[in-house]
């Protein structure tokens, strides 16, 4: 008779016995989904801000587009460059990858000075109407996401130094570090999109 | 790759005996039990803030405490019961405890993050606590903290509030990606998702809720931090910014956070029933379909509590529907447990009893909770005592039961030794009068039209307040055989010996309490964890739960 519980005898492999398979990658991704979720909410408040809320006489939504724009194309291209990085580690080749993380870093960090050169040319400034306080709000929240990454990034980069703990075996920081980078660089394409082009 | 067990990392470095309740633990069951008692302390609190409010409301004058002080206490006590009672033990105490044990694993997917989490409770409990005393005066703005009241309350306590809620929803967080990871990539090899029991899938349900909704309350109140700090005006109207965006924001989160408190009560009860009733769950499948139905549904519900904020006749419409709609999956979850006691042995002990008594309040207060999403019906009675009859219905009589339930249920699994069941059954009584005796009046007081969330009301109304006051006096009084049992019953309780029920869930086919590893040798593989009275002759445990595998990890 088919009874409902089986003792199960037959031994697993040590390494399964006291330790487990690597989740941590789909534990990033599913806070990057919470993450993604805070982003949604100030999107949804500031489309619904502006298709209710007038905003006072003489203040305008139109933003200059060339400087985001550049800040845009360098974001992409530094999830490219990552993306090669990422690929040099994987078959071992320590030396391109790190190169390749360095243009990343310098990427983030020219989008963030781009980033700074905007706010100061700015005509408004944080309290001066809602739209100006969404927009810091929303492009302020996501360089903390960019600052924080350049710093991950820049984390990686010495861990992957000759002798480091990242490898071509081991190289977790590295693919958490992309998988981040990756995120933060979608979140500005849909960003870009409401903000500066609608 | 692999990564180490943390179990086996350090050793000796975890303290031993209960020390160990006060370190930094890795191990599931520790963290478990420091949820549920670092809950209860909570609870207590909240508990004497409730007295301070039925004790102000026994008169219709506010003569008890000030009215400032009575914002104050009711804002507490709204989020301590919430934040730092209910959502913590059934989520934190109960999911930490048992859900390794069902997937079949020696712990959560991520140990130290699940410390982590459970360590930023009481720092923010207490910060909110002390907000009282330091700041000069707490949040007074309700735990909805809706503005503009929040911008115009005093800011200090505001802003110690939103820091606490902050810090409570990344635990929260925190808590729900580790249980995601647990169900679906921890499984024991062999273990279907469909031979999960249901607490696991309860579980799944509520942390895919917590991972999708929560950020969306964090993201809010970082922009209220601001109108109160920075004088921005995303909600303040005389800036030229919008309210009825913030509670949007909030009920995106708050309505998903009422599943979050009930789901994980829904799966303990599942595990509850079949047990001392001797039957199989009933109905599986469609349990299972419920669950997640509850999950998608419970996201597009959320404008149901803001009727009367001048939403537009097609949200009114899309919304009353949407939320009838939950009742259908409610209603089944509703007749499977009934089917399950039907024609079982009934064992009418403590745990039962609050199961029993869980039904019986949830479908009142799911009721009522139908009633409030036709429009006509709620602008009636927005903001008045019906909603709080309501959700204490639901939240008091449906989670709270529960907790005590599982508590019945479960003691003997986390000590080895039995509640007293005399002692059980008398709470179980002066709980469920003083419950009823408390809250049913409401339904009555905001038909009506007393209003919610003020400390002086209309003298019409006295009599029905002294009632329910007397009704919140006996539940205090129900605390103390309570607290009494499970403090005694710790020292020179009966031992209860490794299976008291007879259970066939996992975590009972280990010693109790339980080895650091959960199981000495290899975990069992339970496919059919309900499979009661489907062995003709009665079933031969030792057989067939492998006894002999586990015996030996008495500790
Ligand atoms: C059958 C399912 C339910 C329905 C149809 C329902 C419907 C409603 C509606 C329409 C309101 C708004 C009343 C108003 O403010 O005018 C409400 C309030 C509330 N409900 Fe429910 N409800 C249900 C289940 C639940 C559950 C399961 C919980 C908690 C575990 C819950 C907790 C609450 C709370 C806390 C409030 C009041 C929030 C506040 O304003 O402070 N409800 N419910
Ligand atoms: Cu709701």
């Amino acid at each position: 008779m088919d009874t409902s519980l089986q003792p199960v005898t037959t031994a697993q492999p040590a390494s399964e016995e006291h330790g487990h398979p690597d989740f941590r990658l789909f534990g990033l991704a599913t806070f990057l989904v919470a993450d993604g979720m805070t982003f949604a909410g100030f999107f949804a408040a500031y489309l619904t801000f502006r298709a209710v809320n007038p905003l006072p006489e003489g203040a305008i939504y139109e933003l200059e587009l060339l400087l985001p724009t550049i800040n845009t194309v360098l974001l992409l291209v530094s999830s490219f460059t990552f993306h090669r990085a990422g690929t040099a580690c994987r078959s071992g080749r320590m030396q391109t990858s790190r190169r390749w993380l360095l243009l990343s870093i310098a990427l983030g960090i020219a989008f963030l000075a781009g980033q700074m050169v905007e706010y100061f040319s700015l005509p408004f400034g944080l309290t001066d109407n809602l739209f100006a306080s969404t927009f810091y709000a929303l492009t302020g929240f996501h360089g903390l996401h960019v600052t924080l990454g350049v710093i991950c990034i820049l984390i990686v980069w010495f861990q992957a130094r000759p002798g480091g703990s990242i490898s071509q075996d081991s190289h977790f920081g590295l693919e958490a570090a992309e998988l981040y980078w990756h995120f933060v660089d979608g979140i500005w394409v849909i960003l870009y999109g409401i903000l500066y082009l609608l | 790759m692999t990564v180490a067990n943390p179990l086996e990392l350090e050793p000796g470095l975890q303290p031993q005996g209960w020390l160990r309740y006060l370190s930094f633990s890795l191990d599931h069951k520790v963290i478990g039990i420091q949820y549920l008692v670092c809950g209860f302390l909570f609870y207590l609190v909240g508990g004497a803030l409730a007295g301070v409010i039925r004790t102000e409301l026994a008169s219709p004058m506010s003569d008890f405490v000030g009215r400032d002080t009575y914002n104050e206490v009711l804002t507490l006590h709204g989020t301590i019961m919430i934040f730092l009672w209910i959502v913590p033990v059934v989520n934190g105490a109960f999911g930490n405890y048992l859900i390794p044990f069902y997937v079949g694993a020696r712990d959560m997917a991520f140990p130290r993050l699940n410390a982590v989490a459970f360590w930023l409770i009481p720092p923010a409990g207490l910060l909110l606590i002390s907000s009282y005393f330091l700041a000069g005066a707490a949040s007074q703005s309700g735990w909805t903290a809706y503005p503009p009241l929040s911008l115009t309350t005093p800011a200090a306590g505001q802003i110690v509030w939103i820091l606490s809620v902050l810090l409570l929803g990344g635990s929260s967080i925190f808590g729900g990606i580790n249980f995601i990871a647990t169900v679906l990539k921890l499984r024991r090899p062999g273990l279907k998702l469909m031979q999960l029991p249901m607490f696991c899938w309860a579980m799944l349900g509520t942390s895919i809720l917590v991972v999708l909704a929560t950020p969306v309350l964090a993201g809010t109140l970082v922009m209220l931090s601001f109108d109160i700090i920075a004088h921005t005006g995303f909600f303040n109207p005389s800036l030229g910014g919008n309210v009825v965006v913030y509670q949007h924001l909030f009920w995106f989160y708050s309505h998903p956070a009422v599943y979050i408190m009930v789901l994980p009560a829904f799966g303990l009860v599942s595990e509850i029933l079949p047990v001392h009733a001797r039957k199989p769950l009933f109905g599986y499948t469609t349990m299972v379909y419920s669950i997640m139905a509850i999950v998608v549904l419970g996201l597009v519900v959320w404008a149901h509590h803001m009727f009367t904020s001048g939403t537009p006749p097609w949200m009114r419409l899309f919304f009353t529907i949407a939320t009838s709609f939950i009742a259908v999956p409610t209603g089944i979850k509703f007749f499977n447990w009934l089917a399950t006691l039907w024609g079982g042995k009934i064992a009418l002990n403590s745990a039962v009893l609050f199961s029993c008594a869980f039904i019986f309040n949830f479908v009142f207060g799911g009721i009522t909770g139908v009633a409030l999403a036709q429009v006509p019906f709620d602008i009636h009675v927005h903001d008045t005592y019906f909603v709080v009859g309501h959700f204490h219905y639901i939240v008091y009589g449906g989670s709270v039961f529960v907790i005590f339930a599982s508590l019945y249920h479960w003691y003997p699994k986390f000590t080895g030794r039995l509640l007293n069941e005399d002692l059980g059954r008398l709470h179980f009584v002066l709980t469920f009068i003083g419950f009823n005796l408390c809250f049913a009046p409401q339904h009555w007081l905001g038909l009506n039209g007393m209003p919610r969330r003020v400390a002086e009301y209309d003298p019409a109304f006295t009599t029905w307040n002294q009632v329910s006051s007397v009704g919140a006096l006996l539940m205090a009084i129900s605390t103390l055989p309570l607290l009494i049992n499970v403090v005694v019953t710790a020292f020179r309780g009966p031992v209860a010996g490794d299976n008291p029920w007879n259970a066939l869930t996992p975590e009972w086919l280990t010693s109790s309490p339980p080895p650091v590893e959960n199981w000495i040798g290899e975990a069992p593989l339970v496919t059919e964890p309900y499979g009661y009275g489907e062995h003709p002759g009665g079933f031969d445990l030792d057989r067939i739960s492998g006894r002999d595998l586990w015996s030996s990890g008495k500790s």
